[in-house]
């Protein structure tokens, strides 16, 4: 381990595990590549999979399959003639009643207001480090991502349609709608887009300590 | 132990926020201006106080109906555990099982771990630290599949509103549901796993 640095005098040079407080002295990963905590196992830090390009062009997709899974319903059934479906807005609001009003909130941030912010955030910060800029409100951004991350739960939504589906099928007719599908795909994206990797926009644009 | 020094010796603690490495002196990360703290601030009484509260609203989450459903006229309510009996006797036993992992299992497991976490941290043990540094990881990573019978509730309501013939609502066993993965997710996040590491060294 060289020596020539301090981690006060040269930060970047340095990093810390988050989960022991163990402090290392960085060395660059290469693409798939995964250092692991020597004292407690955990994950210190990654290699970058994807190009600034190629995590803005995800992004923008995520958008895109964002409005499609909004607009259109997940689930339609019909019993006797009849015929109901459901957007994710609608399952939100079916919460919304009465006494527990409160968790309709918490299920509107996990599967829609946290998503959106998510990408309209990334979105904004990548297309500016895209042209090598620090975005206007570049710290608060980021900031926000990651008090967000935890309180998106896509993954959980997306496993909670499936149930759905195999619970009310031995009912009644279910079909999956166009929005099940775009789902599954900004699931997909978000997983992709939305990780720690993030906060490697803090070291490629150089963002200067004050 | 094996020589890895910590970061409070060199006199330098982590941004959570950003990653960078900031002076033990600082009350705001240099980099990012989020507040960095050496350990999170009160994290063993936070962090009890949001499971003590997880494990009371535990009780009305599992006692108190959460769906009310009618078919053809005949009403049913159904808790989160009937609605797990119902799915194993009507042959869905993997549904069953799911509901029951992420339902039952999921808050148990995180209950039971973070009391253990909680208990031999106030004993500064420095019994299986790295199988428990794990331990905290892997319930911080499944802590929120427990929203599933949540948003499930959610959409066969919005789903089945076939006036006079069939439908269903939630009812308030949900809500206590929901702020239990709530308070347990909240419990996790105001543990801080450097806790664990804190007994091997002797001036913290
Ligand atoms: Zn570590
Ligand atoms: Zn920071």
């Amino acid at each position: 381990m060289p020596r020539s640095t301090t981690p006060l005098s040269d930060p970047a040079q340095w990093i810390i595990c988050e989960h022991c407080d163990s402090l290392y002295h960085a060395t660059p990963l290469n693409k798939g590549e995964t250092a692991y905590c020597l004292r407690c196992a955990g994950v210190l830090s990654r290699g970058h999979r994807m190009t600034i390009e190629q995590l803005l062009a995800l992004s923008i997709a995520a958008g895109i399959m964002f409005v499609f899974a909004n607009v259109f319903p997940v689930i339609s059934i019909s019993m006797k003639g009849l015929y109901n479906q459901v957007t994710l807005w609608g399952s939100v609001e079916a919460l919304a009643q009465g006494q527990i009003t409160l968790i309709a909130l918490v299920a509107g941030l996990a599967i829609i207001l946290a998503p959106a912010l998510q990408i309209a955030l990334l979105f904004w910060v990548l297309v500016h480090a895209q042209r090598d800029e620090i975005a206007p409100g570049f710290k608060i951004c980021m900031r926000t991502l990651e008090h967000l991350r935890p309180w998106s739960m896509l993954e959980v939504c997306l496993l909670g349609i499936l149930v759905a589906i195999i619970k009310l099928g031995g009912m009644l007719d279910v079909h999956p709608g166009v929005g099940l599908w775009a789902m599954a795909m900004l699931m997909v994206l978000i997983v992709l887009i939305a990780g720690k990797d993030i906060r490697r926009l803090w070291d490629d644009l150089g963002v200067q300590p004050e | 132990m094996n020589g890895i020094p910590f970061a409070h010796e060199r006199k330098v603690t982590l941004c959570h926020v950003c990653g960078y490495v900031c002076p033990e002196d600082a009350h705001d990360c240099p980099r990012c201006d989020s507040a960095v703290h050496r350990r999170k601030p009160n994290s063993l009484v936070r962090t009890w106080a949001f499971l003590i509260a997880g494990l009371i609203f535990y009780i009305p989450a599992n006692t108190l109906p959460v769906m009310f459903t009618t078919l053809l006229g005949s009403a049913s309510e159904n808790t989160i555990m009937s609605g797990v009996i119902e799915f194993a006797e009507g042959g869905s036993w993997d549904i069953a099982i799911l509901i029951f992992i992420a339902s039952v299992l999921v808050p148990c497991v995180k209950f039971l771990v973070l009391g253990m976490l909680l208990v031999t941290c106030q004993r500064r043990s420095q019994w299986a630290m790295r199988e428990r540094s794990r331990l905290y990881r892997f319930i911080e990573l499944i802590g929120y599949w427990s929203m599933l019978d949540v948003l499930v509730v959610a959409l066969v309501a919005a789903l089945v509103q076939f006036r006079g013939l069939s439908t269903i609502e939630p009812r308030l066993g949900i809500l206590f549901f929901g702020l239990v993965v709530v308070m347990t997710m909240l419990a996790a996040m105001s543990f801080d796993p450097r806790l664990i590491w804190d007994a091997e060294v002797e001036d913290v």
